[in-house]
């Protein structure tokens, strides 16, 4: 009974912040629209059962993703009246594309069929709830069977992150730039002098 | 909670004659919500004297006397700057953008509650024993970061603004950090459930996870004070340069809800540096432990509360770049390497 109830209720709240994302007019609120429906979605984990992708859905997206989305959503200095403006220009374009996508959905879900024993395929390797907690249970899949497949997309990742390191780095010559190592090693036998002076003379 | 206190509370005559009239599933809500109430009023109670004890300590270390004047020692001071914001008048900037402005305290406040539901104050005494806890309290303090980030755009300041980025930039990447050192105790806990990482340090302070993991300790108390915006690390609101950074536009009980969740986030790490790295409930000698379990971990968040406000006394404020150079090129560097070092050890040891 609760259940179904909540589930409704995080259902609803996802389809309602998914719509208000492309409905809203400032970007800001739809960032935080699309946080919305992150979170209702982990809501949705959780009642599957599945806790740990929960989780790990709230702290990798909400906690960092949708982070850097606003970040970058806050900084931008966008005209709304301008943006409006090309709204009719834009529309021939953009519901072709939409179509074509709804229509490839249509074709994809109208065609869809399991593979007949792919149902114990799937659920083969999830030991009973009350024996693994699937923390441990995705751990045990994910760190054995799967392996290469696990390191492969932490390479590709790799891969991203250094490709956009190198491509928005710039090195500018001439720049002053603090050097802990030399400010911590630096002694005062380097920096001080002790000099007798004489009076009524210079150094 | 474990289901005999449930039993014990159902057929009790009062709760009969109160609630005898409603369907079993309001009567189990119902003892839900008086179980979320004992957790949160005397959590908000800590935290009206915690300010009160956070300024006394300050005062102490650099000779002034702090609050004195209201109520005995000044104990009710936390009590009248209470009503004080209470009474004031909530001013809503014009340009600010009304609805997120006012959603943003409020989202601080709750996030800094609902971590509290999965503290174990004794075994089986927590309200809610989910076998990820450890992640979820992780989740909801990366959520935190959003009620500053809103705050300060919805103020439409430029201080607010540069205090909000500033925070968000910090409470990310000091989670990393967190993340990993958490790892390197999970490695040999083996479970993510609060209630296991405790008991895992049963039998006397010998045992406890501060003294095998007390590098892993001292990055996660400086991670800790960078995730709770305490000084030396409270660029966000670096009052020299940014005024009151995100802050600045509030006023009465939304300045109020901002602090009120601030100092629950501060009592929530000290809750959990106790239960990851000291033991919990446990007492430290067996001859102590007729000292109820919450009595000790009590104790063991006012000392790491302690040692919060020693620490904001006595340190300088740091600059803004070598804040990010401590984050990213020293603590995320050295917990990585942790990480492997310690999963090295513990399988060298069989211990895991």
């Amino acid at each position: 009974m609760i259940d179904v109830i909540a589930f409704y209720l995080f259902a609803t709240v996802v389809i309602a912040a998914g719509v208000m994302v492309i409905a809203s007019r400032n970007p800001v609120h739809s960032v935080l629209w699309l946080i919305l429906a992150f979170f209702s979605a982990a809501g949705l984990f959780v009642l599957l059962g599945a806790e740990f992708i929960a989780m790990i859905l709230l702290i990798v997206y909400v906690g960092a993703v949708a982070v850097l989305f606003l970040f970058v959503v806050m900084m931008l200095d966008i005209n709304f009246s301008e943006l409006r403006g090309g709204f009719l220009k834009y529309l021939p374009i953009g519901a072709t594309i939409g179509l074509i996508l709804l229509a490839e959905l249509v074709l994809i879900v109208g065609t869809w069929q399991s593979a007949p024993g792919s149902g114990e395929a799937v659920s083969a390797p999830t030991p009973p709830l009350l024996e693994q907690d699937n923390t441990s249970a995705l751990g045990a899949l994910i760190y054995t069977d799967y392996i290469y497949a696990f390191q492969a997309a932490g390479l590709i990742l790799l891969v991203a992150m250094i490709g956009a390191i190198v491509l928005t780095h710039r090195s500018r010559p001439g720049i002053k730039r603090q050097v802990i190592a030399d400010q911590v090693s630096r002694r005062r036998e380097d920096a001080f002098e002790i000099k007798k002076v004489e009076t009524g003379e210079g150094i | 909670m474990d289901s005999g206190v449930y039993q014990i509370f159902r057929d009790l005559w009062l709760v009969d004659l109160i609630l005898g009239w409603l369907p079993e599933w309001a009567i189990y809500g119902s003892w839900i919500i008086l179980l979320i109430l004992a957790i949160v009023l005397p959590l908000l109670l800590a935290v009206a004297f915690s300010v009160y004890f956070d300024r006394k300590i300050w005062a102490a270390m650099q000779m002034r006397r702090g609050p004195n004047v209201v109520g005995p020692f000044g104990l009710l001071q936390s009590f009248a700057d209470g009503l004080k914001l209470f009474l004031k008048e909530t001013i809503i900037p014009s340009g600010a953008n009304k609805g997120i402005f006012i959603l943003a305290p409020m989202i601080t406040f709750t996030l800094a509650l609902i971590a509290w539901a999965v503290i174990p104050w004794d075994l089986g005494l927590v309200l809610s024993d989910i076998n990820v806890g450890i992640l979820y309290i992780f989740a909801i303090s990366s959520l935190g970061v959003y009620g500053i980030i809103m705050s300060g755009w919805a103020s439409n300041s430029r201080y607010a603004f540069l205090g909000s980025l500033r925070s968000a930039a910090q409470m990310v990447s000091y989670e990393v950090s967190i993340g990993f050192v958490l790892i390197t105790l999970l490695v040999k806990v083996g479970s993510l459930n609060l209630t296991d990482i405790v008991l895992a340090q049963s039998g006397g302070f010998w045992n406890w996870h501060f003294i095998f993991w007390f590098p892993m300790f001292v990055i996660f108390f400086i991670s800790a004070l960078a995730e709770t915006n305490r000084p030396p690390f409270d660029l966000p609101e670096a009052e020299a340069e940014l005024v009151a950074g995100y802050q600045v536009e509030y006023s009465s009980m939304a300045f109020a809800l901002f602090f009120l969740g601030e100092y629950a986030n501060i009592l929530l790490m000290c809750a959990l540096m106790a239960i990851l790295f000291f033991g919990g409930w446990y007492a430290p000698f067996a001859f102590l432990e007729f000292i109820p379990g919450p009595l000790w971990l009590i104790a063991k968040i006012s000392f790491f509360f302690f040692v919060f406000a020693w620490v904001k006394a006595s340190v300088p404020r740091y600059r803004y770049d070598q804040l990010m150079r401590l984050g990213w090129k020293v603590f995320l560097p050295l917990s990585l390497f942790a990480v492997m070092a310690y999963s090295g050890i513990l399988v060298a040891m069989g211990k895991v």
